[in-house]
């Protein structure tokens, strides 16, 4: 018998558009001291089997078969004053974002009691001996001292290791864990995966870890499962489901995954993919007699500089004052230069905060530079105030924005969205002419015509961020800056929009400049990179040379950080060096 | 496609949840109703009583038509001018509502233009913007209605005050009320304009004026189209209030508000109807609008639905 058993579970979310089945006949089983990790992409409904299964289903959601066994014993009929006995007491839970999970109005120490007093039915002074005991066992330093401060005065990581402590604090005989670090920069990720895992083993604790990340399913699980709209397509070990996938969208799955080991030419054709199929562009793309390839007198790799950052910095002010010297400024980005050659994709890597978001809109001209200077094409860009001059600057450089819900105004028709920037710089002359060439464009980034008429809400992130790439080509632009534009979509969609990337540069010979705190994906985007900590650029070099022979000792330890994936499955990948495929 | 909308109309989920509340539907029906005839009084109305030719002091106080007094030409009975009850709430709810919608259209353009300002700007232009409407927060809707409503009528001439009355009032009654506008939309805009479409539109050069127009404001005025409904209601009873302290629409064409005070110094000698009826009306209206405001306000707030 196992520790958790799931028995055919079926959910069903009822509305007014009829039912939709969330969850079709999944079994599930768990045993002591092991970790299961559940991975699909966004929708395929993995938070809703974590959610089951800790009795917190939100309504419309309803379980219409199935049983889920804790020890023998069945707990998804038990009444709710039952189900709070078990949540918590038997089966503790780790959500994604330590920063709502806590109270902030109360301290550290207060949950952790409160939660102990609650469940093991103990005295205020033991419960406290213990929560020095826990604090102390999720690695979190001076455990007497740190129990009475609140939640903000403990870092997103540190946070996460209270969620923990938190979760383990009545030794639970499962611990659910969803998403536990999608929140959290590489570094702290590696420590929490640690900890976690350590935690498991020692304490014979069964964890389900939810996640959509193949990193940290490949870094702690013994077993996965792999769902596909609410269906369980594969299970098994985790190093014969990631190493030899046997049910295809598994392996267009993990043919998805961005490697740190390997440099791809392209993504391999990803099958399962939502409702579009990626048209293969790469032969048709006739860009000459298209919008987007007239009248360029550029393209084409060369030594010459397009962009050239000198000194750069910038200053926010956090608290503003009357007096100088009472302003609380933070230097964002701190005396950064480095140049980008015409053609190539520059990376820029880092950890949250480290000010790469920044300095792209400072390039952009989002934000007014503090200091230094950002010349493009041989012009000062920061000291332009000749209008005409502007316009010309501002049509060459386009940005493709993170967060694919919020750069698309929702109350504007894709059309009107895509022909803004032609209609603003009056790049066409008749009304016509605008509708002829953003349909182009949008078939250039692989949607139909039927686009035009609709609304954002309409699309998924996915083809949002192509519509956001369609915009972004309006312009006709020399320069394009990408920040993070695939850090918010699912595996096999990043994978899309990196090769439609890959592809626009080629054929169009755009000069790129791409932020990421992904390492993986930089290795597969980038020409040159540069790593940035603290709004400082510590180090530039070709990606190739940066991965094989870091210099800095930060990039070393951010090499080190990446999760190994070297024994995914290669099936079908589309190598860039053959050499490499070789010596494997 | 008139047929296109219609039928995105039929399914959007604010028709849905319209179909779903009797409470809605109801008080629709009956905002719509009493609009309605307002909006045709003079075609629906047994009299008409700002004509002086038809009035009859020999009519004046007469009960409704059930009582044992009652005369069959006034349903609702007379005023102490001899004027029809019924004409008289159906002509003064037309006054009543013209003065709110007005009033509220009035807030509303102050209100969204400052506070459209005020958060994208940021800043000094922010700070000035916001005391000040802080400062008039500290006081009463009404009495800085009656403030207005007094210094307009010591600046203007007298034989100008009756003609000007309805539109000192709808000032009075619309800068009394803008600040929630203001506010609200401040909030907004501060969330919007740092999403990334903006900063989009931004990067291909548009000026703040047109990113205002053309991309913040349509995304801000979800919460104000509640506001405005809930804002009608009380705009309508400011409008009653003012016009029963007197300073409001003079007796002559007279509102609500006005019909109630004058059946006020009549209660005591037992003419309820004089005030009675147009309370009921008023009361009719405002609730019935002030209900339709709260339904849009939980229809389009997605965590009550």
């Amino acid at each position: 018998m196992a520790l958790l058993d799931i028995e055919n579970l079926h959910i069903e979310f009822s509305s007014r558009h009829g039912n939709v089945v969330a969850i079709q006949d999944v079994s599930l089983s768990l045993e002591k001291g092991e970790i299961l990790g559940v991975v699909g992409e966004s929708g395929a409904g993995k938070s809703t089997i974590g959610n089951a299964v800790i009795g917190l289903l939100e309504p419309p959601g309803k379980m219409t078969r199935g049983t889920v066994l804790l020890n023998g014993q069945r707990i998804d009929q038990l009444p709710p004053h039952a189900f709070r006995e078990v949540r918590g007491r038997r089966i503790g839970m780790i959500f994604q974002d330590p920063l709502t999970s806590l109270d902030p109005l109360q301290t550290v120490g207060d949950q952790l009691i409160e939660s102990m007093q609650v469940h093991l039915r103990i005295g205020q002074h033991q419960a406290r001996k213990r929560a020095v005991e826990l604090l102390t066992s999720v690695g979190i330093e001076q455990p007497e001292l740190r129990l009475d401060q609140y939640p903000h005065q403990f870092s997103g990581g540190m946070r996460q290791r209270v969620v923990i402590a938190l979760a383990l604090c009545c030794e639970p005989e499962v611990i659910i864990a969803d998403e536990p670090t999608t929140a959290l920069d590489v570094s702290i990720q590696a420590q929490i995966l640690d900890l976690l895992r350590a935690l498991c083993k020692e304490k014979q604790v069964g964890m389900i870890i939810i996640t959509h990340d193949m990193g940290v399913i490949a870094e702690i699980t013994d077993r996965v499962a792999v769902l596909y709209r609410g269906k369980l397509v594969e299970e098994g070990p985790t190093r014969q489901v990631l190493g030899s996938p046997e049910h295809l969208y598994t392996k267009s799955l993990i043919s998805a995954v961005p490697r740190s080991d390997i440099k791809l030419r392209r993504f391999p054709m990803v099958t399962y993919i939502e409702g579009i199929q990626e048209n293969v562009r790469k032969d048709n793309l006739a860009t000459a007699t298209r919008w987007m390839g007239q009248q360029r007198n550029f393209g084409g790799k060369s030594d010459k500089p397009l962009v050239q950052v000198s000194d750069l910095g910038m200053r926010f002010v956090l608290r503003n004052s009357f007096l100088k010297k009472n302003r609380i400024t933070l230097d964002a980005v701190k005396g950064v230069s480095f140049s980008i050659k015409e053609g190539e994709v520059f990376g820029l890597v880092g950890e949250s905060g480290s000010g790469k978001s920044t300095i792209a809109r400072l390039i952009a001209g989002l934000y007014q530079t503090s200091y230094g200077s950002v010349h493009f094409n041989n012009v000062n860009v920061t000291q332009l105030d000749d209008k005409k001059m502007l316009n010309s600057f501002r049509r060459q450089i386009q940005m493709v924005f993170q967060d694919p819900f919020s750069s698309l105004n929702p109350r504007m028709r894709i059309l009107d969205i895509v022909a803004e920037p032609i209609r603003f710089h009056k790049l066409a002359n008749t009304e016509a002419l605008t509708r002829q060439i953003v349909s182009g464009l949008l078939d250039y980034v692989g949607l139909s015509d039927q686009a035009l008429a609709r609304f954002p809400h309409e699309f998924s992130g996915g083809q949002r961020q192509r519509i956001c790439i369609a915009r972004a080509l309006a312009t006709r632009p020399r320069f394009l800056i990408c920040d993070e534009p695939t850090s918010a979509l699912d595996v096999s969609i990043q994978a899309q929009i990196l090769n439609l990337l890959k592809d626009l540069q080629e054929s169009l010979g755009l000069t790129i400049l791409f932020i990421s705190h992904d390492l993986p994906v930089i290795r597969q985007m980038c020409d040159r990179v540069g790593v940035m900590r603290h709004g400082e650029l510590l180090e530039v070099a070709e990606t190739e040379t940066l991965f094989s022979d870091p210099r800095h000792d930060y990039t070393k330890h951010l090499l080190s950080l990446m999760p190994g994936l070297d024994f995914l499955s290669r099936e079908g990948l589309d190598l860039e060096d053959a050499a490499a495929q070789q010596a494997m | 496609m008139t047929r296109n909308v219609l039928s995105r109309a039929y399914n959007s989920d604010i028709f849905y949840s319209f179909s779903h509340s009797p409470t809605a539907i109801v008080s629709a029906v009956v905002a719509l109703l009493i609009c309605l005839g307002a909006l045709f009084a003079p075609l629906v109305s047994p009299h008409n009583p700002f004509d002086l030719a038809t009035l009859d002091l020999l009519d004046a106080n007469i009960p409704p038509i059930w009582s044992a007094d009652g005369d069959s030409r006034f349903l609702l009975g007379t005023d102490d001018q001899g004027r029809d009850m019924l004409s008289a709430i159906l002509y003064g709810s037309r006054i009543s509502l013209l003065v709110g919608l007005a009033s509220v259209l009035f807030s509303l353009v102050v209100g969204v233009s400052l506070g459209l300002i005020s958060g994208y700007a940021g800043g000094r232009v922010d700070s000035v913007i916001m005391r000040i409407a802080d400062v008039q927060l500290s006081f009463p809707a009404i009495l800085i209605a009656l403030l207005i409503d007094g210094i307009a009528r010591g600046l203007l001439p007298r034989h100008l005050h009756d003609s000007l009355s309805l539109y000192v009032l709808i000032f009075a009654i619309g800068i009394s009320g803008w600040v929630q506008y203001a506010r609200t939309v401040r909030g907004a805009t501060m969330v919007e304009r740092n999403k990334e479409y903006v900063q989009a539109a931004r990067l291909i050069g548009m000026r703040p004026f047109t990113i205002l127009r053309r991309h913040i404001l349509p995304n801000v005025l979800g919460p104000v189209l509640v506001i405005a409904t809930i804002h009608l209601a009380v705009a309508i009873i400011t409008e009653a209030t003012l016009s029963f302290l007197g300073v409001g629409i003079p007796p002559t064409t007279p509102s609500l508000g006005t019909l109630i005070r004058i059946g006020n110094s009549y209660l005591f000698s037992g003419d309820w109807w004089i005030s009675i009826f147009p309370g009921i009306a008023l009361v009719l209206l405002a609730l019935s609008v002030n209900l339709l405001g709260d339904w849009l306000r939980d229809a389009l707030n997605p965590k009550l639905r």
